[in-house]
């Protein structure tokens, strides 16, 4: 199924994947909608990340979408890179499938016989597959709204700004006046399914230091970072206590701020990891 | 068998091609070997090194990343677009000779086109966001340094 093929070409040219037929969905009229509401953020199959990024309401509505698109890849890749065909691409060195889960959102998929919703936290089959069965595509994604008293930060470490992240961690907490009744982080590059971590126990008891360092040994237990060329596990895992610190920390601030933490490229961004 | 063939039109630099490509065929082989126009340079053949970067109805896309059936109805700039019509260099081809923006030239044709829809989006942009603005394009020769001063001259001369 082709969309926008930022990954599905690469697989293709590099003779990792041989399909026996391709179909390419661009012609399909209306898959490129985006639309919001106070529910949340429904991005068509077609929708571009360029045009999501851009779109004046999504960032208002959910910015950690906003957050994490600014961090795919490069504007010339989301300039043809689908949003959704990022999701069931289901890479766990991507950034939009550990938002969708963290968000708890949902893809609906359609096949002949009919069409259904899948929850983020069944999306997810392994490295590189999602639950769709070969008869379904899937037609949009939602991203549920950011609710009030809910704070979010994403942020990434790459070698080099667009490439696939070193590390990711996007962060969710809910306060009840200033005392955390939940925190969560979704974390990407350092597990072979994107990963979400509950760190509420670390952190209900205030926002210290030590707790902080207690979350991220708490996230790193359920992750399995690895080594590779491009670092090591040490390292990555290095990573993910400096970011859980950053990102859970940057999200509790941005709900007593009252404002949430919009990227300035979301607005530079308007014509433009892979998928 | 031989392979079905598809009539491809496109739109390359205001000028109407009609190809006949199996639907395979990258935008970015057919804009070489069936249009014949080979400026737009193929370097990685998996989108990361953006040599191949054309402009799509004015959006910069890796052509190599595309295919040639896909790119029908579309307007397609290629770097061979960028001249002036009467044949002189355009603003960014301009100050990248100026600025000594390269060496081997193999990149270039990707950064000139990427510049060139960046600079419409951003015509002033900063320092910071003139190296953003080429962060996906590799250069193995020149370095960057030129490069970046090169999308500054080149907002001047826009």
């Amino acid at each position: 199924m082709l969309a926008g093929g930022q990954s599905l070409v690469p697989l293709l040219s590099m003779r990792l994947a041989a399909p026996s037929m391709l179909v390419d969905i661009n012609g399909v009229p209306d898959l490129d909608q985006i639309r919001v509401d106070g529910a949340g953020v429904r991005v068509g199959a077609l929708a571009r990340h360029a045009d999501v990024l851009a779109h004046p309401d999504v960032g208002r509505v959910q910015p950690l979408v906003t957050l994490a698109l600014a961090q795919v890849a490069h504007a010339t890749i989301r300039n043809r890179g689908t949003t959704v065909g990022s999701l069931v691409h289901a890479d766990a060195a991507a950034e939009m499938p550990v938002v969708l889960k963290l968000l708890g959102g949902s893809v609906d998929v359609a096949s002949t016989s009919g069409r259904r919703t899948i929850p983020a936290d069944d999306l997810f089959a392994g490295p590189l597959e999602s639950t769709l069965t070969h008869d379904e595509i899937a037609v949009e994604a939602f991203f549920p709204a950011l609710e009030v008293g809910a704070g979010v930060a994403f942020e990434e470490i790459a070698r080099r700004h667009g490439d696939y992240a070193l590390c990711g961690v996007a962060a969710l907490v809910r306060l009840a006046g200033e005392a955390i009744v939940e925190a969560k982080a979704g974390y990407l590059s350092v597990s072979d399914v994107p990963t979400v971590v509950d760190l509420t126990a670390s952190l209900s008891s205030g926002l210290t230091e030590e707790a902080l360092a207690a979350a991220g040994d708490a996230a790193l237990s359920e992750l399995d970072p690895a080594d590779d060329i491009h670092a090591t596990a040490d390292y990555r895992a290095q990573l993910v206590r400096v970011l859980t610190a950053r990102v859970v920390r940057s999200a509790y601030e941005s709900v007593l701020a009252g404002t949430p933490q919009v990227p300035s490229t979301a607005t530079t961004n308007g014509e433009g990891t892979h998928a | 068998m031989p392979e079905p063939r598809h009539e491809v039109r496109l739109s390359v630099n205001g000028a109407l091609h009609v190809l006949s490509v199996p639907a395979r065929r990258l935008l970015s082989d057919a804009l070489r070997h069936d249009v014949g126009l080979t400026g737009t340079h193929v370097g990685c053949e998996h989108g990361v090194c953006g040599a191949c970067t054309v402009l799509v109805d004015g959006r910069p896309v890796r052509s190599c990343l595309m295919f040639a059936v896909s790119a029908v109805d579309t307007e397609i700039t290629t770097v061979e677009g960028l001249t002036n019509p009467d044949g002189t260099l355009g603003p960014v081809q301009q100050a990248f000779k100026e600025c000594h923006g390269l060496q081997c030239g193999f990149c270039t044709p990707g950064f000139l086109t990427t510049i060139t829809a960046g600079l419409r989006e951003n015509p002033q942009p900063t320092r910071t966001e003139a190296r953003e603005m080429i962060a996906g394009n590799l250069c193995r020769c020149t370095g960057y340094q030129n490069i970046v001063k090169a999308v500054e001259r080149a907002a001047e001369l826009s």
